[in-house]
């Protein structure tokens, strides 16, 4: 069953789900009386969903990748959290890059937090960050990245060949091409070796 | 299909959008994996663990060993249209290839097709000994049917992620982030209570275990080789000598120690740099098997 079905069939009746009578798209409207009430986003794929979280905190929103809960998950899924009270205006922007989340729902159980801290090892003339199963390691003086390890999707072979050889500043394709929670694992990974190599003067 | 009797299956993806499905012996060359038309580079990912399974049949075993390796992969960069097309591949065929022994690597995890797979191996005569890295064994922890295979091959931080009975991916472990060696042997008992985990266990790390059951029956830490660490495949390679000793008839502890020892012999004869890459300690593959059988002499 894919991600979606499973969507459909778990939230069939969901205030959120399908298509809406008017009573319950006039609740819909109604924000919630919890100001720290939460919604999830889901989406085909998870390449999507690291776009969608680019875009919404480009545009000031909170949003952060999570776990789909567990009746949901099928595999490599993420899903975007942002504050229920902001939820539709999170859609509405993501419609306008024609990034149309499949569902939204309100958070009704914990979704597991990903990590959120990083490793750092110094090779001498090289620097290893960690985060997560992902690692990246640059040449310092010149900001070239010179390996990928770690992690298990099909991404992260295609990854490293896209990155390795590259500046660390002058390509994205850790933020583009990343498909999988190893990819964007990656991705925090060279955004925390950008940020580490920057206040170093690198 | 023409195969013979009970070969060795490799199962993955290979990091090129145009690799198409193919299900057929390889070869290895230099820097490049070979199979009917189609080649591709070995430097990482599931070529790189192909070519080191075939380098280990070569030199350990007699050189007709190789041709009962066989891979079932296709192109995939993430996006899982390669992944999906093995996966269905694979369950069509695995009745008529009864494979004596299948390595699982670089797919999409999907737990529903992890099932379908799991389902028709079970339908054989003979069950083959099943060994999952990568991908495929994120989905075999998180399917709950991680004790029906055989060997996995976790690094430390993987070994957090099936301690921890709730999380489906490496990327989403509680409490065990940046887990570190010395939680190694917490992190196994946990593993194998929450009974996700493989009967064997190939845990790689600073000290490399051999795990049996729960239990740590043997550890390597020599040579040590740190910046291996930087270095993209070397995990694979490890995969691929003990498939390749195994596809041999190796005891699964000798397969693993032996793979340990190779593997961590080649860091030391390369004198590799973070820069290196597997293609550089391939090279030196030869050198690392004939330290690795005086070593076993002695």
């Amino acid at each position: 069953m894919t991600l979606l079905s499973r969507l459909r069939s778990a939230f069939s009746g969901s205030i959120f789900s399908g298509r809406l009578s008017p009573a319950q798209d006039r609740r819909r409207a109604e924000p919630s009386a919890n100001p720290n009430a939460e919604a999830f986003l889901t989406f085909a794929g998870t390449g999507e969903v690291v776009q969608a979280e680019s875009i919404l905190q480009a545009e000031g929103l909170d949003a952060r990748v999570m776990a789909p809960p567990a009746t949901l998950r099928t595999g490599c899924d993420m899903v975007i959290v942002t504050s229920l009270m902001h939820a539709f205006r999170a859609v509405s922007i993501l419609k306008a890059y024609q990034l149309t989340p499949l569902q939204m729902t309100p958070v009704g159980e914990d979704l597991l937090e990903p990590v959120s801290l990083f490793q750092h090892k110094d090779f001498g003339d090289w620097l290893m960050v960690r985060a997560a199963n992902m690692k990246i390691t640059v040449e310092k003086a010149s900001g070239r990245i010179v390996n990928v390890s770690g992690g298990g999707c099909p991404d992260v072979p295609y990854l490293a060949a896209q990155l390795i050889g590259k500046n660390i500043y002058e390509t994205d394709s850790d933020r583009k091409d990343g498909q999988t929670l190893c990819g964007y694992a990656l991705h925090l990974a060279a955004q925390e070796l950008r940020r580490v190599q920057k206040s170093a003067g690198g | 299909m023409t195969t013979p009797a009970a070969p060795w299956l490799f199962v993955g993806t290979i990091p090129a959008a145009d690799f198409p499905l193919t299900l057929a012996p390889f070869t290895m060359k230099e820097t490049q994996l070979f199979s009917g038309a189609h080649s591709c580079p070995v430097n990482r990912g599931t070529p790189a663990l192909l070519a080191t399974a075939f380098l280990t049949c070569t030199h350990l075993g007699s050189g007709a060993n190789t041709s009962e390796l066989y891979m079932l992969a296709a192109g995939d960069t993430g996006k899982g249209e390669g992944s999906r097309q093995v996966y269905q591949r694979l369950v069509e065929v695995l009745r008529e290839l009864r494979p004596r022994g299948i390595t699982f690597h670089y797919l999409l995890p999907d737990v529903d097709w992890h099932n379908r797979v799991l389902l028709e191996i079970e339908k054989l005569p003979e069950r083959p000994l099943l060994v999952a890295d990568a991908g495929y064994m994120y989905a075999a922890k998180m399917s709950g049917y991680a004790a029906s295979y055989d060997l996995f091959t976790p690094d430390i931080g993987e070994l957090a992620f099936l301690a921890d009975e709730t999380a489906p991916h490496p990327f989403y472990t509680r409490h065990f982030f940046l887990a570190d060696e010395e939680q190694a042997e917490d992190l196994i008992v946990k593993a194998y209570v929450g009974s996700n985990a493989a009967s064997h266990m190939l845990v790689k790390g600073k000290v490399d275990r051999y795990v049996h059951d729960g239990k740590i029956v043997e550890t390597v830490d020599a040579p040590d080789v740190p910046v291996l660490e930087c270095i993209g495949g070397t995990g694979d390679t490890l995969t691929g000598i003990v498939s390749g000793l195994l596809a041999l008839g190796t005891d699964m502890q000798i397969a693993c120690s032996t793979a340990f020892h190779i593997n961590r012999c080649m860091g030391l004869l390369a004198r590799p740099t973070p820069a290196s890459s597997v293609v550089d300690l391939l090279a030196v593959f030869p050198l690392a098997v004939q330290k690795e059988m005086l070593r076993t002499k002695v």
